[in-house]
């Protein structure tokens, strides 16, 4: 019996998200009494590997191939499963990101385990296995039971924490079989986004609305953005008008963010938009519409127009940060 | 070739969600029910991708496991020109008993394209492109944000942690479509409307997969506390709150 966490990272780095699926394993095994083994596939940096120990990984597996330079579901799949079964894995763990989402669902269907995604906190119950999630994005919670020996469950990001525990890291080898004719995705290109923050990382988002009025102004936005060191993003209307890109969606249908801040701009606060961001720690809204329904959503509000308000705001902050 | 689009019956984005007494179950009074968001998006890049393919893509097909109310919703796929339409009858318990369902299906009437919306906006579970990829071992990409047909293959945008990849993958393929696949959901005419009472429509007795999970109990938020207003003159205030309280500056 054991958790196997997967941990992904990016050009051979972890990101916060990584250090807490580690943190959150490592309370998790405490609760269960069990071992956790983390599973890291590709070019890490052996320094980066080091770095898991301070956050409470004992064990890990480090496998490098060829074939997983691009992410293949079904390959990566059949190596997560070859794993599992060398460590008696019974509780798998991956971040509620893209490749999380991709992956937990494959390999819940391979073991017919219970897959629960989007969890939010550590089990209620470890016998019948019981745990909390999100769902209706954000507008409710649920306890869901799995009916299962084995469970698969994806973290909702910053949904726990990252938190010290330095622990001594043992490297692990396991023989397994690489099957590269499983992998059919081929890869054509890659492009990076230019934003300098990105919404998924950032701790400060900085959004704006209709109430912006067009793309042109966008540079309110951005200033702000800069001097706080934060991510933009925006509404839905917004990215369907093609004033910003999609992957800057924020909202139901978009990207769900749980940042310490989020500043939302001339944003009316439609249902949609604000499910997707209630899990922020603090909400600042400005808006001119002193009825507008993002003042219920938000911590604090300030009622005026935002062309005026943020470069007075941009500005004073400069000010203090000098 | 063939399209398939799987399709989830969900309330309406904009339903307030509310829960029975005992919190075991959500409670539908009053609600809307519309396609799944995402798996609308789906149909509507389905059919243009069918436009598109000079006769190469000669069908589209909605299918959805649901009882008899979610036809309305199936309807709705037809009317926006779906060529016909399945419904497997079994109430949508968990993502695994749904992939399990569709999957049976499938192995019988197998499709080039299989297009799954990445999540539901209801239980937000992220699982059944994946599992039913799995389930009839083909290859599935998530987070799939474009997709064309090209000399029979499928070029594909799969969105990443801070960009794109372009990918190639060969059929038969399921794609774990999220924002950007299409722009606009396509509305019904009137004429669609009409054309979708007349068109193929299967109702499929299930095989009885059994859920791996279940909902024990549902719960909502802790209402939130008053927002505080700062006048717009009293900037400073606010970049006190940002210094002593939120510590973002």
């Amino acid at each position: 019996m054991s958790v196997l966490i997967y941990i992904e990272h990016w050009d051979g780095k972890f990101k916060k998200s990584s250090y807490e699926l580690v943190s959150y394993a490592y309370a998790m095994a405490k609760q269960m009494q069990t071992n956790v083994y983390g599973l890291v596939l590709g070019n890490a940096e052996a320094s980066e590997i080091d770095k898991l120990a301070e956050y409470g990984l004992e064990n890990v597996i480090c496998l490098n191939h060829n074939a997983f330079q691009v992410l293949d579901n079904q390959l990566f799949t059949d190596v997560l499963a070859q794993v599992a079964e060398k460590v008696q894995a019974n509780v798998f763990l991956f971040a509620h990101n893209n490749t999380g989402k991709a992956l937990s669902s494959r390999l819940a269907a391979r073991l017919k385990a219970g897959l629960i995604s989007g969890v939010v906190a550590l089990p209620d119950s470890i016998s019948p296995f019981i745990i909390r999630k999100k769902l209706f994005t954000g507008k409710a919670t649920a306890q869901v039971k799995a009916n299962t020996e084995k469970v698969v469950l994806t973290l909702s990001q910053n949904a726990f924490g990252v938190f010290d525990n330095k622990v001594a890291l043992n490297k692990i080898s396991a023989d397994i079989q690489v099957n590269e004719a499983l992998a059919q995705t081929k890869l054509l290109d890659t492009q990076k986004f230019t934003a300098k923050v990105l919404l998924t990382d950032a701790e400060i988002v900085v959004s704006g609305g209709r109430g912006l009025k067009g793309p042109e102004n966008w540079g309110v936005i951005e200033e702000l953005a800069d001097v706080l060191g934060a991510a933009t993003a925006c509404t839905r209307p917004v990215s369907d008008e093609g004033w910003r890109p999609h992957h800057e969606h924020v909202g139901q249908t978009g990207k769900i963010v749980a940042p310490m801040l989020y500043v939302a701009c001339g944003i009316s606060g439609a249902i949609q938009h604000v499910a997707g961001i209630s899990s922020s720690k603090y909400i600042i809204a400005i808006n001119k519409d002193a009825e507008a329904p993002i003042f219920e959503a938000a911590d604090y509000g300030i009622v005026g127009d935002v062309m005026q308000v943020l470069p007075e705001l941009t500005k004073k902050i400069k000010e203090v940060k000098k | 070739m063939k399209i398939l689009v799987c399709i989830s019956n969900v309330p309406d984005t904009t339903t307030k969600i509310k829960f029975t007494a005992d919190g075991k179950q959500f409670d539908a009074t009053g609600v809307q029910w519309i396609i799944n968001p995402w798996d609308e998006l789906a149909l509507t890049r389905a059919l243009e991708l069918k436009e598109a393919s000079n006769g190469l893509i000669d069908n589209v097909t909605v299918i959805n496991v649901g009882p008899k109310e979610t036809e309305i919703t199936i309807r709705k796929g037809l009317a926006v020109g779906a060529d016909n339409a399945v419904r497997i009858d079994a109430n949508p318990t968990d993502a695994y008993a749904v992939a399990f369902e569709l999957a049976k299906y499938i192995e019988t009437h197998p499709y080039d394209l299989i297009l799954v919306g990445i999540e539901s906006s209801d239980y937000n579970g992220n699982a059944v492109g994946g599992m039913l990829a799995e389930l009839l071992n083909i290859p599935n990409v998530s987070a799939v944000s474009g997709i064309e047909l090209k000399d029979g293959k499928f070029e594909v945008v799969r969105e990443i942690d801070g960009g794109k990849q372009i990918l190639s993958l060969p059929t038969p393929l399921i794609a774990v479509v999220q924002k950007g696949i299409a722009k606009e959901p396509r509305i019904a005419s009137m004429r669609g409307v009409m054309a979708a009472r007349t068109k193929p429509f299967e109702t499929v007795a299930a095989v009885g997969a059994s859920p791996l999970t279940e909902y024990v109990h549902f719960e909502l938020p802790q209402p939130k506390g008053k927002c505080k207003m700062i006048p717009a003159d009293q900037l400073d205030e606010l970049i006190h709150v940002l210094h002593q309280e939120i510590k973002a500056i």
